[in-house]
């Protein structure tokens, strides 16, 4: 490989006649491609000069192949000169600060040099702009009056004089408005900032147009043996038609106002050849009547050749499909169909040691019929290069060909590398290295604790999955992003892999209160854990069986010396911690890897908090700590399953002494609010400071319908204990809070728009149910019933209110952050970490003298902290420390 | 800073004065310290994560528009 080289510069320019005449093959006169027989027309759109994309014919310019001829320009002699589009703003600002006679810059020396300054070194942008010259003045070196120049879109320009008070508007050609831009002298167009060195302003009019080479629009033949051309090849005979539709006239000496014509229309077909999205002029359609893709469509926008080809592509090696959970896959492996494993291959190099094992991979052929059958390959690549496809009728020959130095590409098996990702990529965890296992089914699997990285769920979302190639990239893959590396995130130093929804509810299930379990109950929960003895039993029953407690059987997959002391998701936090005592059992306790007291819930081993797994990572590394995730995602659906688990409708009853105390609640709720909106019809409110009466009297109110919803919230809580499946969701982190139950089960409280009571309606009201200026809590959208009892027509509108603020938030911030992401990755891209500590740009610059200011990585950190002080002299101490 | 500093800072980090962070010459800062283009100014400031930190940033001169 060469060596890579510095840039020096790179210059822009235009081409000039010249130029494009000398760069020409072949001057293209026709406006044909093939003639009767399928063979290209010399001098026509197809020349063989331009290059050649059918096979076995050879380039008349290099001599060379389909496949290594890289293409070569030709050009069409334009009949008169055009416009070229892409130039008229420059054009239009040369036209209007230079002379209409003598074409030199509008301003006297000592007015330029009063907007350049006295220092000119580096005169690199334009300087001089249409602001500082004044109107249709009179030219400062010969003295002729200026006239407004006019541009119209697409590409008309035009003078305007008035006379005899009238305005009379006058057209200028293209080849008046090159006439003029010849003129202008070098230094003057420095001032502008035009380098004419390498842009010449008459060169934005065009009088001769190069023909791309045929490599760039290639014909495609179709199913019916007809040829296809591209658009762009389109576009090229429409002008061709018409120039010499144009040179024809202009030679037979055809009137002016058909010369005008032709003249337009040609002007046309360059300027949608140019660009087809133009404003002010209606695109060329294909015969279908689809707008035809030209030039700059190639480049532009999402797919254009900068954003779709170049900054990114599609790959090979690569699969997607829907995904599912299997709680039973370890979360650094990744569960593939067995129709995906055959595709997929890894190239393998034939060394002596491994020259059976690759013969083997041949002869089992490309078709692996069970997940259970050894990996075949798909392709043998010879020492020169040479691909071979296997199939069941060259298996044996090319086996026994098989030596060192030979390729095979050998299909997926257990154990390989490979990346998997889901879109959106935000952040580098939405792409991490999983182990190949061979599954039967159609879809991925993965362990349902590494959704959270990737933002995954099984409604139907799919993944993708790329098969690294070489050593080296299963060796990073391995390395920096395998799923052990990414279970801290570097965003809070916390994890992001963890148990979700029943892991937590089924370790809460099993850790809460201190419970003995029977050995059949202890064998089942520990049946998929690798573990070879039970502990010692706590107790025993009546009948002399042995008992363990549950909080024994979590202790099972703690690693052995673990010493934490934290407060579980449970903790109300008491004005008092009772410790030990604590009456929600949420104080947790581990000692020397025993769980001595407390629950295990969201606090401990959840997604985004878990303390234990944080500990782990840190005291005994990423693989101690995937371990312990695949032991509690195994360990905790066990438990959920011990007991079972579920909910339905009839789990948010409530007795009627309960629908009676919330009725009371709100009735008072409600009565209160109208003795306010009396206090403050009277007069008599006082208001708070810094607001108006309206404003008091509004928060007031807030506040107490606020409060009546909590209390009603508080009553079916009440009611509503542990042993009820949505409460032991909320409590322990699960999933759903007790705002969602209390909405269910009490009443849905105030809807609101942008924080406040809904105001917006009919003239003075909400809705025509309600009288004007009605100031009441139902008249500006609080429920009072809940989602289980039942909206009003009124109240459903309401909460139809308020919800579509919600969606409305969601889409304009999905919007927003997702272009500031793209903004911020552009900026950031090639910066990388320093061995030294700092953060450099590809060509050494530095832009942070050490990461972050104090150099940390957030996931060798505790939360940001070099060294987490208070965990390390509890788990010395064994007791709590302030 | 001095001229043995700077030396001193661009051998520390194996770099040329280009690769420096840059600064322009009438950035207010500047100005109140009189640095001049072609200078190496030492800002330091509180840092919310290592308390203190220190950044060099070469003065040059803002180009036109």
């Amino acid at each position: 490989m060469a060596s890579p080289k510095r840039i020096g510069r790179i210059e822009f320019g235009l081409f000039s006649p010249k130029e494009i005449r000398k760069m020409s093959v072949r001057k293209i006169i026709w406006a044909d491609t093939y003639d009767d027989d399928g063979f290209p027309y010399p001098q026509g759109l197809m020349d063989l000069h331009l290059g050649v994309i059918d096979p076995g014919l050879r380039c008349k310019t290099c001599d060379q192949k389909a496949a290594d001829c890289p293409g070569h320009f030709g050009h069409i002699e334009l009949a008169k000169p055009v416009v070229h589009v892409g130039y008229t703003r420059l054009i239009r600002k040369l036209l209007r600060v230079t002379c209409r006679s003598c074409s030199r810059l509008l301003m006297t020396a000592e007015e330029v040099e009063k907007v350049v300054g006295p220092d000119d070194s580096d005169l690199t942008v334009d300087v001089v702009s249409e602001k500082d010259i004044k109107k249709e003045r009179i030219c400062p070196h010969c003295g002729e009056q200026q006239l407004k120049v006019n541009f119209e879109k697409p590409t008309t320009f035009t003078e305007s004089f008035i006379e005899d008070g009238r305005k009379v508007e006058h057209k200028l050609t293209p080849a008046d408005i090159r006439a003029r831009l010849e003129k202008i002298p070098d230094d003057d167009l420095r001032l502008m900032g035009v380098n004419p060195d390498v842009a010449r302003p008459e060169w934005t009019i065009l009088t001769v147009l190069p023909v791309p080479p045929v490599t760039m629009r290639p014909s495609i033949i179709l199913e019916n043996g007809q040829r296809s051309e591209d658009d762009l090849t389109h576009k090229l005979v429409d002008i061709i038609r018409i120039n010499q539709r144009f040179k024809e006239n202009q030679d037979a000496g055809a009137p002016q106002l058909i010369i005008e014509d032709l003249w337009e229309l040609l002007q046309y077909h360059v300027t949608t050849y140019l660009d087809n999205e133009v404003a002010g002029c209606p695109p060329a359609r294909h015969r279908s009547g689809r707008p035809l893709k030209t030039l700059s469509q190639r480049l532009k926008g999402k797919e254009g050749r900068f954003r779709g080809s170049l900054s990114g592509k599609r790959v090979n090696f690569s699969a997607r499909t829907v995904i599912s959970p299997d709680p039973d896959l370890s979360i650094g492996e990744v569960g593939i169909p067995l129709a995906i494993v055959n595709e997929m291959t890894i190239p393998v190099r034939v060394t002596p040691f491994n020259l059976e094992e690759m013969r083997q991979y041949v002869l089992n052929g490309p078709e692996r019929p069970t997940i259970k059958s050894p990996c075949g390959a798909n392709y043998a690549i010879r020492p020169d290069n040479r691909r071979m496809r296997l199939s069941d009728v060259n298996l044996e020959t090319v086996a026994e060909m098989l030596e060192p130095g030979w390729t095979v590409e050998r299909q997926l098996k257990d154990g390989d590398i490979v990346l998997f990702n889901r879109q959106p990529s935000l952040h580098r965890m939405s792409i991490m290295a999983h182990r190949v296992v061979v599954m039967d089914g159609k879809t991925f699997r993965l362990n349902p604790a590494v959704c959270p990285p990737y933002n995954a769920d099984f409604d139907g979302d799919e993944m993708n999955l790329h098969v690294p190639q070489t050593e080296e990239a299963r060796a990073e893959a391995e390395i920096l992003i395998s799923v052990q590396a990414n279970i801290l995130s570097p965003r809070t130093g916390g994890p992001i892999i963890g148990g979700i929804h029943d892991h937590i509810t089924g370790i809460f299930l099993l850790t809460h209160r201190r419970r003995h379990l029977q050995k059949e109950d202890v064998l089942y929960l520990t049946q998929h854990l690798d573990i070879e003895h039970l502990p010692e039993p706590d107790t025993v029953d009546a009948d002399g069986k042995p008992l363990w407690t549950n909080k024994q059987v979590f202790s099972l997959i703690l690693p052995e010396e673990l010493n934490m002391i934290f407060r579980a998701s449970s903790c109300q936090n008491c004005e008092t911690c009772r410790r030990d005592m604590c009456e929600n059992d949420a104080y947790v306790r581990i000692i020397d890897g025993q769980l001595v007291a407390g629950t295990i819930d969201k606090k401990a081993i959840g997604a985004f908090d878990g303390q234990i797994l944080h500990r782990i990572v840190r005291q005994y590394g990423m693989k101690r700590a995937a371990r312990f995730i695949d032991d509690v995602t195994k360990l905790s659906i066990r438990g959920i399953m011990l007991q079972g688990f579920s909910f339905g409708i009839d789990d948010e009853d409530l007795t009627k002494t309960e629908y009676g105390q919330i009725d009371e609640v709100l009735k008072g709720a409600i009565s209160d609010v109208e003795r306010r909106i009396k206090i403050f019809k009277e007069g008599q409110l006082e208001p708070m400071p810094g607001r108006t009466l309206e404003e008091t009297l509004e928060m007031q109110i807030m506040q107490v319908l606020g409060k009546a919803r909590d209390r009603t919230g508080e009553i079916a809580g009440r009611h509503l204990g542990m042993d009820n499946s949505a409460v032991v969701m909320a409590v322990s982190g699960a999933r759903g809070s007790m705002l969602n139950l209390t909405q269910v089960a009490g009443c849905l409280g105030q809807q609101s728009v942008r924080g406040e009571r809904i105001m917006r309606g009919y003239e003075g009201r909400t809705l025509p149910h309600f009288r004007r200026n009605e100031l009441g809590a139902e008249a500006h959208g609080f429920i009072i019933n809940s989602y289980k009892s039942g909206l009003s027509p009124t109240e459903f509108f309401f909460h139809a209110i308020g919800g579509r603020e919600g969606l409305v938030d969601t889409a304009v911030r999905t919007s927003q952050s997702g272009y500031l992401q793209r903004r911020m990755i552009n900026a950031l891209q090639d910066l990388k970490v320093a061995y030294d500590g700092t953060v450099r740009t590809t060509g050494g610059r530095i832009i942070q003298f050490r990461y972050g200011e104090d150099g940390t990585d957030p996931t060798k950190s505790s939360y940001g902290a070099p060294v987490d002080v208070k965990g390390i002299v509890e788990s010395v101490l064994k007791e709590e420390v302030e | 800073m001095s001229e043995e500093e700077v030396a001193e800072l661009l051998a520390m980090y194996r770099i040329s004065l280009e690769q420096l962070p840059k600064i322009y010459h009438d950035d207010p800062a500047v100005q109140a310290i009189g640095g001049d283009v072609g200078d190496v100014i030492r800002i330091i400031r509180d840092s919310r994560t290592a308390g203190r930190a220190e950044a060099y940033r070469l003065v040059v001169k803002r180009p036109k528009k």
